[in-house]
């Protein structure tokens, strides 16, 4: 009975693995292009969730046009974030745009519930809650969505990325920005480009996860859980945002399965940050991230 | 084809870089900026291309006319779809992006086929880049970044490409290789060039015309014949003397003669 404990745990916590690959890829998609970390993404998700799940509960609107509404939402708010906070800022020291990234996300803290009100709300997309059974095995639904969807989403983006000429504009870009301009591409339309993508990204990340764990502003704590994931996969690498997603994930579930019982629990909350330590400790780059290269 | 009319550029509102520059590159040729470190060179580069703006740089006086058209106010991506396309002083390859890459990146302005077509020619022109397309650019050796550097430039369809010494960092049989492709992109594409460099003898021995500048001002300007046979410029940058030892007496005499030039 005992590997299939480990098997059940290995399982669910891959699947949950998945759900933070989603929402690591936002850091992902601005560190790439700008160069900077933004750490309101978290932030971004607790806010299209709470635009998704408000449209619905507070205004009644069918679950497709309230998630079309938290996409306009997004795309826009973005957008209007870019173009003027952050295209401003284009020149200055990185650590400036990181700031402003840190004061939007306790604006969004703010503004998400000042709407909305505070209570968690629930959100349906529509996925049931009995578990899964298949043999010995026990899935949240839920789960399994949310790793289908993250699988899509990552497939998707990564051909993107690697394959096709605007992709290659937008890796130029998070190469060289000055080298990018000379090149005629027009650097604040990837960047715009950028911001939009991690807006979408972070709807999904809303809805999987919302209708995972209700939606509040505990959500935004997300991002900060994703970090051990971005910093493990590499700021820089989508396939290591999986690779790292799934790693953190494994590492909670067996945490929380064997270790939790000797300690009276709470291990599964802070064994990702050592293992991002350790990481860090090792590859400061993360394991699959863009190594600076010296030519010697 | 382009006349750089008395410029002025003023960084951060209040350094004066260049203190008028007048230039003319003409349609199909090769013409030369010597001059120093510091002297104005990769500025004036940077003003034509529209490159001075992100780094708080402004055209502040004169005119920058391309074909008759003022570009002094045009922003770098508007530059490239004109056909002017700046190489940079030290390749500033994609480092993270396969050499290929770095060509696709370089030829966003084009359509696809196009694209496909000048990738072709690229590689026809630096086989090297060819073998080693799939190799991380960052990777690449010197003279093999230079190289895309120079074929990521013509990706885009130029008609006027600014190079800032390529020969920058090179070892001179690489150098020789460089200036013999710039030469016969000159001739078989009919690329006009403006080179800037800091090896006079090289860039003199392919360039038309030439202008050197010090200190932010032309000093000289003339044939690139009448630049070789000129004893300043031998004496200062092209390294030949009349045989005797130089007394600090001739040094300055040349200083005094800058100072009523400039």
């Amino acid at each position: 009975m005992e590997w299939q404990f480990l098997f059940e745990l290995s399982v669910n916590g891959l699947l949950t693995g998945m759900m933070y690959a989603l929402i690591a890829v936002g850091f992902v998609l601005i560190y790439k292009s700008t160069d900077a970390i933004n750490f309101a993404q978290g932030e971004f998700v607790m806010i299209a969730a709470i635009v998704v799940a408000g449209m619905a509960t507070n205004y009644g609107f069918p679950l497709i046009a309230a998630i079309a509404v938290g996409l306009v939402f997004m795309i826009v708010f973005n957008l209007a974030l870019e173009r003027f906070v952050l295209r401003p800022m284009i020149g200055r020291p990185i650590v400036a745009i990181i700031m402003a990234t840190i004061g939007l996300a306790l604006v969004l803290q703010g503004a998400g519930p000042l709407v909305f009100g505070a209570g968690t709300k629930p959100l349906d997309i529509g996925v049931p809650d009995e578990p899964l059974i298949i043999g010995p095995l026990f899935m949240t639904p839920i789960d399994v969505v949310g790793a289908a969807i993250s699988i899509a989403f990552l497939a998707v983006f990564g051909w993107f990325f690697m394959k096709s000429r605007k992709g290659v504009a937008m890796r130029a870009v998070a190469d060289s920005h000055m080298t990018s301009i000379a090149m005629g591409i027009n650097v604040e339309r990837y960047f715009a480009l950028a911001w939009i993508l991690a807006g979408v990204v972070a709807l999904l990340g809303g809805l999987v996860w919302g209708s995972a764990i209700g939606v509040d502003t505990q959500m935004a704590a997300l991002g900060l859980k994703v970090f051990p994931v971005v910093i493990l996969g590499g700021l820089d690498s989508i396939i290591g945002v999986v690779i790292g997603g799934l790693i953190i994930g494994l590492v909670e579930a067996l945490a929380a399965g064997y270790v939790d019982p000797f300690v009276g629990g709470g291990t599964k909350d802070f064994t990702p940050y050592v293992l991002m330590i350790l990481v860090l400790m090792f590859r400061p780059y993360g394991m699959f991230g863009k190594p600076i290269i010296e030519r010697i | 084809m382009l006349v750089l009319n008395n410029i002025e550029v003023v960084f951060d509102n209040v350094i004066l870089v260049l203190k008028g520059i007048s230039i003319e590159a003409k349609e199909g040729a090769i013409t030369t900026i010597l001059g120093a470190n510091g002297a104005g060179k990769t500025t004036t580069l940077k003003g034509i291309s529209g490159l001075l703006r992100p780094e708080r740089g402004d055209v502040t006086r004169g005119s920058i006319e391309y074909n008759g058209e003022r570009i002094d106010q045009l922003s770098a991506h508007e530059t490239v779809k004109k056909g002017i396309v700046q190489v940079f002083e030290g390749r500033q390859v994609f480092e993270h992006l396969t050499a290929e890459e770095n060509l696709i990146a370089g030829g966003h302005i084009v359509s696809t086929a196009r694209m496909k077509e000048n990738l072709e020619k690229v590689y026809e022109y630096f086989p090297r880049v060819y073998e080693r397309r799939e190799v991380q650019a960052g990777y690449l050796s010197g003279g093999e970044q230079q190289m895309l550097a120079i074929g990521r430039a013509l990706m885009s369809d130029p008609k006027l490409v600014l190079f800032d010494e390529p020969s920058l960092g090179l070892a001179p049989m690489i150098i020789e290789e460089i200036f013999g492709i710039i030469k016969r992109l000159n001739k078989e594409e009919n690329l006009t060039v403006l080179l800037v460099e800091q090896n006079a003898t090289l860039a003199l021995n392919i360039a038309e015309y030439g202008y050197v500048m010090e200190n932010g001002s032309i000093v000289l300007e003339g044939s690139a014949e009448a630049l070789r046979e000129n004893a300043d410029i031998k004496e200062f940058y092209l390294g030949i003397s009349s045989g005797e030892k130089k007394s600090f007496r001739d040094v300055k005499h040349y200083r005094r003669r800058k100072r009523w030039l400039g």
